[in-house]
């Protein structure tokens, strides 16, 4: 059983221009929502988390190692920059979100309010 | 068939036109494996006259799980990513699924002159950095005119 399912679905409020969009994973349980990104090249002290509002703000910036003077040959990542907002729904708590980031990939727990805990409601039968 | 340069305005018919003319500037001739865009891990393949740097971007993972092999000069990147996808039987939902699970692997054609003796590979922040070190021979070298 699960709660509404209006809960951070990945509503980009924001114009993301110049930045690459980070895939990731969603996963909602009964105390609240685990989110993974994939940010592959971006060190712990570049990546920025912002919770204003009911937004989630994700950004990151991807630094690599290269020698000097190396010229791109292919490139599928082509862009410096990780950028993805999404809207956090009432019922989740925005204070209390734990990150927790490790070799590119970001995971982050947001908690649900303590009023919007799932409650199981009883049938009564007569 | 109709080819989409016919077609001028077509962004997409520019931009592998510019990435063909990219590839072939630098000894990077189009190979018979091609080097097929998107799949896991994204690849970039840069180069300096002395190396070839490949950079494919795997975050996740233990470096102890990706192999990396290199014959003559075709490198082979493989691995693979566990899923973290709840169990069925879990009360909890999906609500976005975008991150790549499974086996993954990419081969990539590198230039003949390359010393496949002089590779040098590192992961740092779950990006896989494969240093590829080029013969000496193969250095433009500056021909002085008597």
């Amino acid at each position: 059983m699960t709660e509404q399912a209006t809960v951070a679905k990945a509503t980009e409020t924001h114009r993301s221009e110049g930045a690459l969009m980070p895939p990731v994973d969603v996963i909602e349980d009964v105390s609240g929502i685990t989110l993974y990104a994939d940010l592959p090249g971006v060190p712990k002290d570049r990546l920025s988390l912002q919770v204003e509002a009911n937004t989630l703000t994700i950004e990151g910036d991807l630094t690599l190692d290269a020698p000097e003077g190396m010229e791109a040959v292919h490139a599928e990542v082509g862009l410096p920059r990780f950028r993805r907002v999404f809207t956090l729904s009432r019922e989740l708590d925005g204070d209390k979100v734990s990150a927790d980031f490790n070799q590119g990939v970001l995971k982050l727990r947001i908690p649900k309010a303590a009023h919007a805990q799932l409650r199981k409601i009883d049938i009564r039968v007569s | 068939m109709i080819y989409k340069a016919l077609f001028p305005r077509d962004v997409l018919a520019e931009l592998e036109r510019l990435q063909r003319d990219m590839q072939q500037a630098d000894g990077f001739l189009p190979s018979i494996r091609g080097l097929a865009r998107g799949g896991f891990p994204g690849l970039n393949v840069g180069s300096t006259p002395k190396s070839v740097e490949v950079h494919a971007f795997i975050p996740g993972l233990d470096p102890s799980a990706i192999e990396i092999q290199l014959e003559k000069s075709v490198l082979t990147i493989a691995g693979e990513r566990k899923s973290n996808m709840p169990a069925r039987e879990d009360k909890s939902t999906v609500h976005i699924d975008e991150r790549f699970a499974g086996k993954f692997r990419r081969v990539i054609a590198l230039p003949d002159d390359i010393n496949p003796d002089a590779v040098d590979a590192q992961y740092r922040d779950g990006v896989l950095h494969i240093s590829i070190q080029r013969h000496e021979a193969a250095l433009p070298r500056r021909i002085t005119i008597q």
